[in-house]
């Protein structure tokens, strides 16, 4: 690996002066923090005359604030983290990304693989991820026993079935932090994937148009299924993960019995309970299938993180990407735990068992779905997560969601 | 004092603020003497009012010259402003059945905060301002939720305030189980749990801002009217009261443009919701202008914000305030 990464770097120029890269990310404190510290060092091993330096920012801080207002200056960092989709979308408007299609395309199939698409702006790379995610249930083990459930659903109707069994051992069946809209939006989206086949979901995301009987269907679907039960009590003010009262809280303590999550969930629950043995306590599976629906039942949704390179940069910061996803430091992005490392050599590098779970049934995936909100252009994907958190609290219906997409990509 | 007035004259002239002027008409005799030192005094108005100006102007009004700018542009944050929507955000602010939701929720905030806190803090003040036991300790305990940070306070009641925690359980064990809510989940009720909070969180400035205006009622007056008869009713109805009269309405003042400036908490706990029932003005601004990139739409919410808070104040101050500023004034212009 190291060795391929050096012959590339004859052809990056400093003209033998020293440089340093500026490099904003959002591992301000755990494993990763320490991983990229280590990768900042090794490629600076690798090439002496350049130095990374590794500058962590709070997350919503660096997302919000310091990236959009870097971007309007004069001086942007060299390299700084990206999540992709519509709002690297809205980013490269600033010209100030670096397009990495060339530098990136000898390694990005063999080192990221198909994911790496969800970075691509009209078939552009300009930005490569790191980490990839999917979203999918996370669930107790000693409680679906508990209730006498003998495997996990593979069908709605099951998963149903499964609530009620859930209930009766007086326990939530399922947590879900509506609070902050975006968990809400997952339920949605996922039973829009089940009924779309997916050359509609592909054109709808495309040209930002939900206006297809599918999306309908799946907010009937949602609406049937909120009919049933399934959430813990007073969920639509429930936090996802402030707290032991939050859903991943919930869920950590055993007063729920699962989650629609992201990959990174175990972690999220590790510090809200005093159970030592949560991770191997829960157990993944994927969304089940919707009968009649369309939708390949393996495709998932999930996203990732990434980096992109500025335009201030040299042509060593694509080469620093390349080697964050190289396998000795995807290997320490898979003890991280922050999420699943887009290099498949590093998978077996995965120690939490319900993420090993997650990585093979996405190995095994039709597709992988961007979440909407990211995919869609930043004020459509607010404007969506919004719409369907509000019908979860009952108001609206399965027509207002599609109309609120409509209506915010008409001010894009 | 004629140097004075001069100066304060051609302060006025030369465009620095100063005190309005009850008779413009009366400038006039400057001895010629005072010509060293008038500009003496000039140099010091410049050097003492310099800076706090040239701060204001660089952190009040260019930023409001330059959000009333982005207000006028479809904008994402990126590139430079080029597609100019002269009104159109402010249209599309006023006709979202949200956005007016919010404004209402802030003027309920308002409402409420006017017609609960102000009895209790009043009511709570004159009794801490009597001579008790523990007065200090009491005076402390009704200050400290002020005192915390409102982020932490949020965090705090999140938690307690979930389903099955601390105030369903104290509720259930004072026999109020049947009372028990979803406090924060039920769109009928998030509005006002949440102002329980606000309450909890502000009581304690009231009561001190109150403590102190006591301190100015002389006690002369109250012994005088005991002497004459007057019941303790009375007393505080006819000589506590008109007393704190300033005091009241600065407290009204300051509640007011802070239930329409409100943010952290509702933020914290509800991020606006279930279904935009707790929304405000900043919550929505925030969430639909710069969280979803629109920087012109949500300048535009938020310029809306300023003329609503900006109208307040001058009509407050014009027909509440201008008795208590008027004789501060009138001794810097003698």
């Amino acid at each position: 690996m190291v060795a391929s990464v050096t012959t590339t770097a004859t052809a990056a120029t400093t003209n033998g002066k020293n440089i340093t890269l500026t490099w904003w990310n959002n591992a301000t404190a755990g494993v990763l923090l320490n991983v990229w510290d280590n990768a900042a060092k090794a490629f600076h091993k690798m090439y002496p005359n350049v130095t990374i330096q590794n500058v962590p920012i709070q997350n919503e801080v660096l997302q919000n604030t310091k990236i959009p207002l870097a971007l309007q200056s004069n001086n942007p960092p060299d390299i700084y983290q990206q999540w992709g989709g519509g709002s690297e979308a809205t980013q490269v408007t600033s010209g100030k990304l670096m397009d990495l299609t060339a530098a990136s395309a000898s390694w990005v199939k063999s080192e990221v693989g198909a994911v790496a698409s969800g970075w691509q702006v009209k078939g552009r790379q300009y930005g490569i991820p790191y980490d990839l995610h999917v979203v999918g249930f996370w669930y107790r083990k000693d409680l679906f026993a508990k209730a006498g459930i003998k495997s996990v659903p593979t069908t709605i109707a099951q998963l149903e079935a499964d609530v009620a069994k859930l209930r009766a051992i007086n326990v939530a069946p399922i947590a879900v932090g509506s609070r902050d809209r975006w968990p809400d939006a997952f339920w949605w989206e996922y039973f829009a994937l089940r009924e779309c086949s997916l050359s509609t979901l592909k054109t709808a995301m495309a040209t930002i148009n939900l206006n297809y009987p599918c999306f309908v269907k799946a907010g009937q679907d949602l609406t049937a299924f909120i009919k049933a039960n399934p959430f813990n009590t007073g969920y639509l003010a429930t936090p996802a993960q402030t707290g032991a009262g939050s859903s991943a809280g919930l869920v950590a303590n055993g007063q729920a019995a699962m989650e629609l999550q992201g990959d990174w969930d175990p972690g999220v629950m590790q510090p809200l309970t005093t159970n030592k043995n949560i991770l191997n306590d829960l157990g993944w599976f994927p969304f089940p299938a919707v009968s009649g629906g369309a939708g390949n039942p393996t495709e998932i949704l999930g996203g990732g993180d990434g980096f992109s390179c500025t335009t201030h940069a040299t042509n060593y910061c694509p080469l620093f990407l390349k080697y964050i996803d190289s396998k000795p430091v995807q290997v320490g992005v898979a003890h991280a735990a922050v999420g699943l490392p887009v290099n498949a050599a590093a998978a077996s590098a995965i120690t939490v068992p319900g993420e090993k779970t997650a990585i093979s049934y996405y190995k095994k995936a039709a597709y992988l779905q961007t979440y909407f909100d990211i995919a869609f252009p930043t004020n459509v994907g607010q404007a969506l997560d919004s719409a369907i958190a509000n019908f979860f609290a009952g108001s609206g219906t399965p027509q207002t969601i599609i109309q609120a997409v409509a209506k915010a990509a008409k001010s894009h | 004092m004629a140097t004075d007035r001069a100066t304060l004259d051609q302060g006025l002239a030369s465009g620095l603020p100063g005190p309005t002027l009850a008779s413009p008409g009366r400038t006039g005799t400057v001895r010629p003497a005072a010509r060293p030192g008038r500009a003496r005094r000039r140099l010091e108005l410049a050097a003492l009012i310099g800076p706090a100006l040239v701060l204001f102007a660089c952190f009040v009004l260019v930023p409001i010259v330059i959000a009333v700018r982005y207000s006028l542009y479809n904008w994402s944050g990126y590139g430079p402003l080029s597609d100019f929507i002269g009104l159109h955000n402010y249209r599309a602010a006023l006709d979202d059945p949200v956005f007016r939701g919010a404004i209402l929720h802030n003027f309920i905030y308002a409402a409420l905060s006017v017609v609960f806190q102000l009895p209790i803090s009043l009511g709570t003040a004159l009794l801490l301002n009597r001579k008790l036991r523990g007065q200090r300790v009491f005076r402390l305990v009704t200050f400290a939720p002020y005192v915390v940070s409102e982020a932490t306070t949020a965090v705090i009641w999140l938690l307690m305030l979930q389903p099955g925690g601390f105030v369903d359980q104290v509720m259930k064990d004072m026999g109020l189980g049947g009372l028990v809510q979803t406090w924060l989940a039920d769109i009928h009720i998030v509005l006002y749990t949440l102002f329980v909070v606000i309450t909890w969180k502000y009581i304690g400035f009231g009561i001190i801002l109150f403590l102190a205006g006591l301190q100015g009622v002389p006690v002369e007056l109250k012994e005088a009217a005991s002497l004459d008869g007057a019941t303790p009713a009375q007393s505080v109805r006819h000589i506590t009261l008109p007393l704190l009269g300033p005091t009241i309405r600065i407290w009204v003042f300051l509640a007011v443009i802070g239930s329409l400036q409100l943010f952290d908490l509702v933020w914290i706990m509800t991020l606006g919701g279930p279904a935009n029932a707790s929304d405000t003005m900043i919550t929505y601004l925030i969430y639909n202008g710069f969280q979803s990139n629109e920087f012109g739409y949500g300048s535009a919410a938020a310029v809306i914000l300023f003329i609503i808070c900006f109208a307040f104040a001058l009509l407050y101050q014009r027909f509440a305030l201008r008795r208590d500023t008027a004789g501060a004034l009138t001794r810097i212009v003698n």
